[in-house]
């Protein structure tokens, strides 16, 4: 493990960091994601030293930082709003940290040429941070980190404050750069789907503790509880009462859900998983239910449907062409269609 | 603003208050230039009295105001950035020379600074007296006008956002490079004019100054004793000129610390 925290703790006005432990590999992306005001930016500020722990301990490479000061901990960090210097140029921005550090002139030109032309912003050196848009002050920012080759690079919410096509342009570049340096980079959000996109492993922040720790896939498939599946933005979360072999009842609705080992107390049905139809229709899937649609919204590239069997609501995701092919609009009865292996038990 | 859309009866009694109050500002001094002739004027051209004072009003006021920095910054810096109890009783004390009688702040520096006090006493083998001289005037300047730049000095550091230093920090920068690259370059327009306060401040010092020193006379003073053995108008001359000297000066400080203008983008 290359940074180690143990038992950290921190409270700062009404907010606490109760007692968080966390272990971050060489060279991996982590993202930590949780909702606004979990205390992640505060975590971040911990671990590069920008505020002590109230207690606990923070290692790096089996040396103990916890009271090492920012500026020989060597850590970056990147920042929502940038903190671009305002009174300096581009490149006198991202040469601060070499000439803090007292490298040659000549060393100090080079490397911020290079670090410039990795995220191609060569031709607004001489521009000062007012003049620039947000995706080239993100640029910036991320040059004036890595110029310095710091081991860990702390990212804030780095994408926040931009467009949500310009989002995902500079997600690729950020996945490229930490490819491509290896640094360590451990990255918060709020945003879900930056966290999938993104992370090697992904971290889920609620009130301050660390609830689950892996990679997306696991994260995904296998919630450690409702909460987090809830914050995962996963819908079709039910209380369900196990009914003997092979099946459960949410809200008096019976539901196949396979061969599970009991107990368990909630299914999840992944939205993508559900087949809509005008139709009944014979297939290996055991889940089949005539309901009726109660709304439907637009969520980005698709169409999330809610329909109505008795007393349950299932949120169902279908593309546009489905939905208008469907003839979709609120009262349509419709068939919903899933397998029962679609069917996760927590 | 308001001024781009229709006014209203609430815009127009804005602006006569406003106005009263700028013609309650202009109209003293304007009678008072006005009332002094131009042969008066030319006559104080050659009154070499006049002149030492005013430059010893200046340059006193300029010493203050520059040792007043060297302590007031840090302080400034420090109260902008650390949250520590106790805190808002040094804001407290940092304002206190603006409300206490600027006779009775002359008293008490006297207790201090006088003739007995420890502090003559160190300083005097090094050839300071504070008692009628002009340092013990620029310590009377020093005490009644410092708020005004501790004040500036940490509302500009307070603007300077706190990620900035942060950032520093973490690219390799010691706390002394940050002040002075990052958080100092970025406060120093509110600093200056917490400067040109200060300096102007002290200018204008009466109370504190006549008690530490009468003489050497500092304008004030002058215009003060003038007008007790000559009466108005012979004061009146010297009040002018010192008045026209200020506004000069500070017209001129005002224009070089304008804020800049933002470049279109």
């Amino acid at each position: 493990m290359t940074l180690v925290l143990e038992s950290i703790q921190k409270r700062m006005g009404s907010f606490t960091l109760p007692n968080l432990d966390l272990e971050v590999k060489e060279g991996e992306y982590l993202v930590l994601v949780g909702p606004s005001g979990v205390g992640k930016t505060v975590l971040l500020e911990i671990i590069a030293g920008l505020l002590n722990p109230d207690s606990g301990n923070i290692f790096w490479r089996n040396r103990n930082v916890t009271s090492c000061a920012p500026e020989r901990r060597g850590f970056g960090i990147m920042y929502q709003d940038y903190a671009l210097f305002p009174h300096l140029t581009v490149f006198q921005n991202i040469v601060y940290g070499l000439n803090s550090r007292g490298l040659p002139r000549i060393d100090v030109k080079e490397r911020a040429i290079s670090a410039a032309e990795m995220v191609n912003i060569v031709p607004f050196l001489e521009r000062l941070p007012d003049e620039l848009s947000g995706g080239e002050k993100q640029r910036v920012a991320l040059a004036r980190a890595l110029v310095v080759a710091p081991e860990l690079l702390l990212l804030d919410e780095p994408l926040s404050a931009v467009d949500m096509h310009l989002r995902r342009r500079l997600q690729r570049e950020l996945k490229r750069i930490q490819e491509q340096t290896g640094t360590t980079f451990v990255h918060v959000t709020h945003n879900v789907d930056e966290a999938l996109t993104l992370g090697h492993r992904i971290g889920v922040m609620l009130d301050g503790h660390l609830r689950q720790i892996g990679p997306p896939e696991e994260i995904f498939r296998k919630p450690t509880d409702r909460e987090v599946a809830r914050f995962l933005g996963m819908r079709n979360i039910f209380a369900v009462r196990v009914g003997g072999q092979g099946f459960c009842e949410a809200n008096g609705v019976k539901i196949h859900v396979g061969e599970r080992p009991v107990p368990y107390r909630h299914i999840w049905i992944r939205p993508e998983e559900i087949i809509l139809s005008r139709e009944a229709f014979e297939s290996s899937a055991r889940n089949q239910f005539r309901c009726v649609v109660e709304d439907w919204d637009y969520q980005d590239i698709l169409v999330r449907v809610v329909v109505a069997l008795e007393n349950l609501r299932l949120s169902v995701m279908i593309t546009y062409k489905s939905f208008d092919k469907l003839g979709i609009d609120r009262g349509v009865e419709l068939m919903a269609t899933f397998k029962s292996s679609a069917v996760h038990c927590f | 603003m308001f001024l781009e859309t229709r006014p209203t009866v609430f815009h127009l009694i804005l602006l006569l208050l406003g106005s009263l109050l700028l013609l309650f500002i202009i109209a003293p001094l304007a009678r008072l230039m006005l009332a002094t002739s131009s042969s008066e004027l030319s006559g104080a051209f050659g009154d070499e009295e006049l002149w030492s004072s005013i430059w010893l009003t200046l340059r006193a006021a300029g010493i203050a105001t520059l040792i007043g920095s060297m302590f007031g910054i840090p302080l400034a810096y420090l109260l902008a950035r650390a949250r520590f109890p106790g805190r808002a009783l040094v804001l407290g004390i940092i304002d206190l020379p603006i409300m206490i009688p600027h006779s009775a702040a002359g008293i008490a520096l006297l207790a201090v600074i006088g003739r007995h006090s420890l502090a003559q006493k160190v300083s005097g083998p090094l050839g300071i007296q504070f008692v009628g001289e002009e340092a013990g005037i620029a310590v009377a300047m020093a005490f009644v006008s410092v708020p005004f730049l501790a004040n500036a000095a940490r509302e500009g550091f307070a603007a300077v956002p706190e990620r900035l230093e942060k950032v520093a920090r973490t690219l390799g920068a010691t706390p002394s490079r940050v002040f002075f690259t990052i958080s100092l370059p970025l406060a120093w327009r509110p600093i200056l004019s917490g400067m040109v306060l200060m300096w102007a401040r002290g200018i204008s010092e009466f109370g504190a100054v006549i008690i530490i020193a009468y003489h050497p006379m500092t304008t004030p003073v002058l215009v003060f004793q003038r007008f007790n053995d000559y009466g108005l108008t012979y004061a009146r001359v010297a009040a002018v000129v010192l008045i026209l000297v200020c506004v000069v000066g500070f017209t001129i400080l005002r224009f070089l610390t304008r804020p800049a203008r933002r470049e279109a983008k």
